[in-house]
């Protein structure tokens, strides 16, 4: 079931796609300019599918996130784009359509679970809110509901559990009651926002299994955010390389590690160290991620690829490339691959 | 929680302690002769001998604080030398004064500090903040008896003759009356002892509403606006100001984001999630102004004409009355210990990590 990336195009082309994000601009409006945090991302997510989307920090990943959910704080304000969910374009629904969806039709994790659950607040308390803004008015929700949403996210001993406030929580225990929240009201989307960063290497492992078991028995999607090409490659069907602010390749999982085309998704790849392989030093990508408030004109990545100077490339710093499908079903933002597209 | 505020408790009583022998020692250092103080300049070194051995002025120091313990523990804060009464009636009468100015200067800070607080925060960096927070700095720099003068000018005097007049003196218009509530009930109360319904019934307001004396409760609130309102200005400023930046930066906080992102409603978000957790550093301001409005009293009770602890605790320092100043300080300081304890207590209640320390 983890494995769904070779039969890329299995459900029928036609079938609209869960979430399906065009061109999004994201910009922060600061005093020493506009920071461009996410700057013409694409992407989509169908339905069931678990859609990695993979870049460093500040490449916009979370941004993209929030810009989804309409949660961009100030001085951020979504440019352009369109966001389709289901159909509809969030984008112009006002904003108490918009409380109406999330927590109920799209859920979200954050990275640092114990700083993201309000201190002062019992667990029942917290988890019980979800249902209490998103059902009908008069029914208030009961206890024994959250004990079965601890349950259901293997907490044990949930019946004590939901009486303890978020600091007698562990890490990990408290993003199973993230997710827990999560999952309250059967949402059809779940985007995981570095789910598991904070936390040890051996919870981490745990957390990512429940996220695939959630996953697999009640067929949501998840949009799964992470700077960490181990758990991409772990858990997505397909995924999307950030950086600087736009997609920069697109490809079912097996297809991106067996022939990573971008030169920046092949520095990453490469500077994964490999168990069992002896290095005197990891591999690097050189130079820095460019100031978003003042991109290079052209491709955002050309200062730093190598493949450029090799190739002899010069249209990489005037032109930036668009989206080029140079294998089926892999895109990639690269004029590498310009004489590929079919 | 029980646990923590018994330790809390415990605590309180070295603190107290401590308080009777600072009181104790400070009128004993304090400048000048309480026997010239009270008898005037002219009395003869016999006539002060007389005098000290009276007061016990001429035992030991040590053996005086011995005393004095026993008697305060008795309930006992001698008499006072210029008022030749005991210090513990001129509590009944004075204490009810200023706690009822502090407790309407306080309601008025609160009530509209920490909307004003929650307004300017909500609509961070807007004309409306912006417009709330330079009046909350004009308020934190403007002196109490200056206010205090403009306020009864403008109320008491300018005014006048319209519906917005407020008495700008006094506690109560002349020649109205509240019958004291124990009396009305048919209790056998000495009304000028130590005692609570005594004391109780010195509280103006409070006593009104027990013997539903409508009129009078009107009459007696009326002339609390007006100090009630230059008296809790400072307070109202600080706590705003306070309330708005400690909201603010809650308000950024990752357990905010994830109550949005479960669709709360933005209110509820600021109200529940925010506010509960902001409150903490404001309770501590709000405890710490209930403090330094005794200062304040002074000043207020000079300008409105009101006999309460700030007026006697002045005559009585610069009258060098030893046993009222001992017995006032006595009592503020113990006021302020419990009001502490409220503040932990409240502290407890909002933030449950602070019930395990």
């Amino acid at each position: 079931m983890a494995d769904r990336t070779g039969d890329n195009g299995k459900p029928p082309a036609e079938e609209l796609p869960l979430l399906q994000v065009k061109d999004l601009k994201t910009y922060f409006f600061t005093r020493r300019g506009i920071v461009k945090a996410v700057d013409g991302v694409s992407l989509t997510v169908r339905r069931g599918e678990i859609r990695g989307v993979v870049g460093e920090s500040g490449c916009g990943k979370s941004m993209t996130a929030m810009s989804i959910l309409q949660l961009v704080d100030k001085p951020g304000r979504i440019v352009s784009g369109e966001v389709w969910f289901k159909g509809e374009n969030l984008l112009a629904r006002s904003r108490r359509e918009m409380t109406a969806i999330r927590g109920k039709q799209i859920a979200v994790i954050f990275q640092e679970p114990k700083s993201s659950l309000n201190p002062v607040l019992k667990v029942s308390t917290q988890l019980l809110e979800v249902l209490k803004v998103h059902q009908d008015v008069g029914r208030l929700p009961r206890t024994e509901e959250a004990v079965k949403m601890l349950k259901e996210v293997g907490i044990p001993d949930p019946e004590r559990r939901i009486h303890n406030y978020p600091h007698e929580l562990s890490g990990g225990m408290a993003q199973r009651v993230m997710i827990a929240m999560g999952m309250a009201c059967a949402p059809d989307l779940l985007i995981a926002d570095e789910p598991t960063t904070a936390l040890d290497v051996t919870i981490q492992a745990q957390v990512l299994d429940l996220i695939r078991t959630l996953r697999n028995e009640r067929g949501m999607a998840v949009m799964l955010i992470t700077h960490a090409m181990g758990v991409v490659a772990e858990m997505a069907d397909v995924v999307t390389v950030m950086y600087a602010g736009t997609a920069v390749e697109e490809a079912p999982t097996l297809n991106l590690f067996d022939e990573p085309l971008h030169p920046y998704t092949r520095g990453l790849i490469a500077s994964i160290p490999v168990m069992g392989q002896r290095k005197e030093r990891l591999e690097v990508i050189p130079g820095r991620v460019p100031n978003l408030i003042d991109m290079p004109p052209g491709c955002r990545f050309a200062p730093r690829c190598r493949a450029r100077v090799e190739h002899g490339l010069e249209k990489c710093t005037v032109e930036e490339p668009p989206m080029i499908e140079a294998r089926p079903g892999h895109l990639v933002r690269c004029w590498l691959y310009e004489g590929d597209q079919r | 929680m029980a646990g923590y505020l018994l330790r809390r408790l415990t605590l309180a009583i070295p603190v107290l302690l401590g308080i009777l022998f600072v009181t104790f020692s400070l009128a004993r250092l304090l400048p000048g002769d309480p026997c010239h103080s009270a008898l005037g300049e002219k009395a003869t070194p016999e006539i002060c001998a007389a005098f000290n051995e009276r007061y016990g002025l001429n035992d030991p120091i040590p053996e005086q604080f011995r005393i004095y313990l026993r008697d305060v523990l008795r309930g006992d804060l001698g008499n006072s030398i210029k008022f030749g009464r005991p210090v513990t009636e001129l509590m009944v009468e004075r204490l009810p004064v200023t706690l009822e100015l502090s407790f309407f200067a306080m309601t008025f800070a609160v009530l509209i500090g920490i909307p004003l607080g929650i307004v300017s925060a909500y609509y961070h960096n807007s004309a409306i903040d912006v417009g709330t927070m330079i009046w909350a700095n004009i308020g934190v720099s403007m002196p109490v008896f200056w206010l205090g003068l403009m306020l009864s000018y403008l109320f008491g005097v300018a005014l006048k003759d319209t519906p917005f007049w407020l008495p700008p003196t006094g506690r109560l218009t002349a020649g109205r009356i509240i019958e004291p509530f124990y009396q009305a009930w048919g209790l056998d109360v000495d009304g000028s002892a130590l005692t609570l319904p005594g004391f109780i019934a010195n509280i103006n307001t409070l006593n009104a509403l027990l013997v539903r004396d409508w009129a009078g409760f009107w009459d007696a609130l009326k002339h609390m606006i007006l100090p009630a309102m230059a008296l809790g200005t400072i307070p109202l400023s600080i706590i705003a100001r306070m309330t708005r930046s400690s909201l603010l930066e809650v308000l950024g906080l990752n357990y905010v984001r994830t109550a949005r992102a479960k669709g709360v409603h933005e209110l509820s978000v600021v109200v529940r999630h925010g506010l509960r957790n902001a409150l903490l550093p404001v309770v501590t301001i709000i405890g710490l102004s209930l403090g330094s409005l005794m200062s304040g009293a002074v000043l207020t009770e000079t300008v409105f004409g009101l006999s309460g602890v700030g007026r006697i605790l002045y005559d009585s320092i610069t009258g060098r009355d030893y046993t009222v100043v001992q017995g006032f300080t006595l009592v503020i300081a113990v006021m302020f210990v419990f009001i502490n304890l409220i503040v932990d207590t409240l502290y407890a209640y909002l933030d449950p990590r602070i019930r395990l320390e």
